[in-house]
């Protein structure tokens, strides 16, 4: 054929897709509603494709459609996916299921969870090389030792025999990504893959999954929500919304020329103004040389913490997972008594135990979580989640409550209709807002606020840090503000504790804290945070490497 | 092996055997509570006041209760369990043929039901909310949902009265061969299976249902993998170890709910023994009954837990 001859460099060619799920609204008969509307793209050999969008913006819907694949009841009804230049939808069960593992390969979110517990890491990496018979397990194996040295993983020739609970999660994705390279395929799909990592662990995952991509010419669509991360390793980048293609071109374009609105709030977003103040004379609560353990004190999480937090400021603790930040907002809380040292609050000391802190001291002290769905009973009404804490520690009760809890939703930008309804039918920056007026509703002096944005869309997150700030100018609320995202941080925090390992490494005002010179860890944090710049990857890696020479 | 498992293994051991020390002492407290007691029940209504309390004295009776029961323990630690009160039979002797019969019995329904309940697990998963599905989840409820007595009846009906391939009456004896006896015991055996299949599949679906929501089901499924792959190679090992103890629980339920069935059957099991002694009121057989029926449930209870010890990559393979 004449056409296929025209496009000969081309891999995978997507023609109006459209893909549709049934929903079972609780209470109303099923209805179908459409996720992606007529999407079309196209991706040469040995491309990189970014996808890019909020949740909801169809992103893993399309990257998976590439293998035939629609996730739970995800119907894909209309439109061509021709890839190698075949119709992939006319060619039945038995025709996906050969190109799967075969022709595209899948790298998923979470690695931890995406690899079968119950299994050894070299059976599952060669898996689907061996299933589709394109080399012997002998072969698999030597080019999966050989992924492993290219991919950095540490005992490369052993690392094969683990199990995937013995490997950590950045490790675990750069296995994952030698699975999808071990049977050579022309396209991978990559679906968030370092989404769930720490930022320092980010960095060396997107700098293998690069150079893998490099050495190997195969082709990628690349799924993220992060416009930065996908500006290091796409040629070109896709911007969706609501399933309906927003703006398609090439990176440099993307990011630094956008034309359309939406590109354009995408890039620019985090950008918030805040003044930093001055830390006041007496501190609100001090933590005072705190430690604390699990395990009847066999694993030291925090080693001799002390940070203040004054009447109306932010305190930003950042860390990587396992630094013991949300250990420290357990002793403050006396969820977890610390094993010595205490924390003062209002110039008295505050209970270790839980038990031992009267029904005020609990009030003045709330917290928001990172999970908003799962901090509130599904089962409650907005309306009754936020009067909660009014009736407990107010007593407040029937219509005064009713017109309080309308006011907290009124603060919160979201109207009276939402008293009545349930958090499943809220969005994830809906619910967040919920569990900020409900701790607002106790009208506390310091909300602990645990990661409250890592779970939210980029643009979700900065309505709800901008909400935050607003309501300390109004309240004089303090906030104890634990992230691992330092872009989070410049926009909100007075004053920065850098956590590693249990103690706090850096702590002072914002500007003392982000001003030279750094100390190694904050700046290896500091140099890890991606930036909306093409070639900042190279350049973040090669600063690593001299400064590891200089070592 | 590593040494969390043989920790947590041997820390499930002793738990049981403490289990069944507390158990013994119920047992006999139980039967201690009992109006009346052996010497009156070997003599009647009619016996005098000093024929009962010689008779006290010579089986050691008014000794205290606690004396009695150490007593009693180390009888049965050394295997002596005592002698039956309506026979003068020594119980250990009469039992032991018994016990070895009851096993049997239970051996061949679960060699037959078990991989027979985890396949038809396994086939529903894979056609699952369709026709097959639901058809083996029909039949499986229904033959759980009749008593066990109904599907003994229907069975010798058809296969015994109507047909006449097996016996009606399940008769061992010394010197059968081992396909006489299968052919003997095939009816119970049949009758138990149907009993106990429905629970075992049902959680092998479920368990297995649990796991195909994970995102390495999906990984499986985004290799090429077919649907019955996905199933038994990376759904099932994760689901094992509820499965197991639901298995575990049904073979219990093999050797210590057969009683219905082996009176059927009129099978030389332990429970027609058990039966026969509790209406001729033989509290040391009732005794040595129950401790060996609550040692079998505590015994296959262990295994499962070990099972699913042995059974997680995360106890087997610490980091």
């Amino acid at each position: 054929m004449a056409d296929s001859k025209a496009n000969a460099g081309r891999l995978l060619d997507i023609r109006n897709l459209r893909i549709e799920a049934t929903v079972y609204p609780p209470g109303e008969a099923p209805k179908t509603i459409t996720l992606v509307h007529d999407v079309s793209l196209t991706l040469e050999k040995g491309k990189v494709l970014g996808l890019i969008g909020e949740s909801g913006a169809g992103k893993s819907t399309i990257g998976l459609s590439s293998m035939g694949y629609g996730r739970g009841g995800v119907r894909i009804t209309g439109g061509e996916v021709i890839l190698n230049g075949r119709d992939i939808l006319k060619g039945g069960k038995e025709g996906l299921r050969k190109l799967r593992g075969r022709e595209v390969c899948y790298v998923a979110q979470s690695a931890a969870a995406a690899f079968n517990p119950a299994h050894r890491l070299m059976d599952q990496v060669v898996e689907a090389t061996l299933l589709h018979g394109t080399a012997t397990r002998a072969e698999a194996e030597k080019r999966a030792v050989a992924l492993f040295k290219k991919l950095s993983l540490p005992n490369p020739e052993t690392i094969g025999e683990r199990f995937p609970h013995q490997v950590s999660g950045g490790q675990l994705q750069r296995v994952m990504t030698a699975m999808a390279l071990c049977s050579e395929p022309d396209l991978i799909v990559f679906d968030e893959p370092t989404t769930a990592l720490d930022v320092t662990t980010q960095i060396d995952v997107l700098a293998a999954i690069k150079d893998a991509i490099r050495d190997t010419h195969v082709a990628a669509l690349y799924i993220t929500h992060d416009l930065a991360v996908v500006a290091q390793v796409a040629d070109e980048i896709m911007v969706l919304r609501h399933g309906r293609l927003v703006e398609w071109g090439g990176t440099r374009q993307i990011i630094k020329e956008p034309r359309q609105e939406y590109t354009n709030a995408l890039v620019s977003v985090h950008e918030i103004e805040h003044n930093e103040q001055q830390p006041g004379t007496t501190p609100m609560l001090s933590v005072k040389n705190v430690t604390a353990a699990y395990g009847g004190g066999l694993v030291k999480v925090l080693k001799n913490v002390s940070v203040d937090i004054y009447p109306g400021q932010t305190l930003a603790v950042v860390g990587e997972s396992g630094s013991g930040k949300s250990t420290l907002a357990r002793a403050i809380t006396g969820l977890l008594p610390p094993e010595q040292g205490s924390v003062f609050f209002d110039g008295r000391t505050l209970g270790n135990r839980l038990a031992d802190r009267p029904k005020e001291d609990l009030r003045q002290l709330q917290m928001i979580y990172q999970m908003a769905d799962v901090a509130m009973n599904p089962r409650q009404t907005v309306g009754t989640i936020i009067g909660r804490p009014l009736e407990f520690y107010f007593g407040i009760r029937g219509r005064e409550r009713d017109k309080r809890v309308a006011e907290l939703l009124d603060q919160i930008e979201m109207g009276k209709g939402f008293i009545d309804r349930y958090p499943a039918e809220l969005s994830g920056g809906q619910k967040q807002r919920v569990c900020i007026a409900r701790s607002l509703a106790a009208k506390p002096k310091l909300i602990i606020c645990d990661e409250v944005t890592s779970a939210l869309d980029p643009l979700v997150a900065h309505g709800i840090l901008k909400l935050l700030l607003n309501l300390q100018q109004i309240e004089k609320v303090a906030y104890l503000f634990i992230t691992h995202d330092l872009a989070t941080v410049k926009s909100i925090a007075d004053s920065i504790a850098v956590m590693y390992r249990g103690e706090v490494v850096r702590y002072g005002s914002k500007s003392k804290v982000l001003a030279p010179p750094f100390d190694a860890y904050t700046d290896l944090l500091l140099s890890s945070v991606p930036e909306m710049e093409i070639g900042w990857l190279e350049k973040a890696i090669a600063g690593r490497r001299m400064e590891s020479a200089g070592n | 092996m590593s040494s969390p498992v043989v920790k947590l293994v041997a820390q499930r051991v002793a738990l049981g055997i403490l289990l069944l020390l507390a158990v013994s002492v119920l047992i006999f407290a139980g039967t201690q509570i009992l109006p009346g007691d052996v010497a009156q029940a070997i003599l009647g209504q009619s016996a005098t006041p000093e024929s009962l309390a010689n008779l006290r004295e010579q089986l050691g009776l008014n000794q205290p209760a606690y004396i009695r029961y150490f007593h009693w323990l180390g009888g049965v630690l050394t295997g002596d369990l005592g002698t039956a009160m309506s026979s003068g039979q020594d119980i250990a002797t009469s039992i032991k043929e018994r016990l070895w019969n009851t096993l049997f019995l239970a051996f061949w329904a679960a060699i037959v039901a078990i991989p027979l309940a985890i396949t038809l697990g396994l086939i529903a998963v894979r056609y699952r909310n369709g026709w097959v599905d639901k058809m083996i989840s029909g039949v499986a409820l229904a033959s759980t949902s009749f008593p066990e007595f109904f599907i003994g009846y229907l069975l010798v009906f058809y296969f015994a009265v109507e047909h006449q391939w097996f016996p009606a009456i399940s008769t061992v004896y010394d010197g059968m061969s081992l396909g006489e006896r299968l052919q003997a015991i095939a009816l119970p055996a049949a009758a138990l299976t149907l009993v106990v299949l429905a629970h075992m599949m049902r959680m092998t679906r479920a368990a297995i249902l649990n796991v195909m929501q994970s995102a390495y089901v999906e990984t499986a499924e985004l290799k090429g993998l077919s649907a019955f792959a996905v199933i038994r190679k990376h759904a099932f090992p994760n689901a094992i170890a509820p499965i197991i103890n639901v298995v575990m629980l049904n073979l219990a339920y093999l050797v210590v709910g057969v009683v219905v069935v082996e009176v059927i059957f009129v099978y030389p099991g332990m429970g027609q023994y058990l039966v026969d002694h509790v209406t001729k009121r033989d509290v040391p057989v009732v005794q040595a009954v129950g401790l060996i029926f609550a040692a079998v449930y505590i015994a296959l209870n262990i295994i499962a837990d070990i099972a699913a010890i042995v059974a997680n990559p995360r106890l087997r393979h610490p980091k």
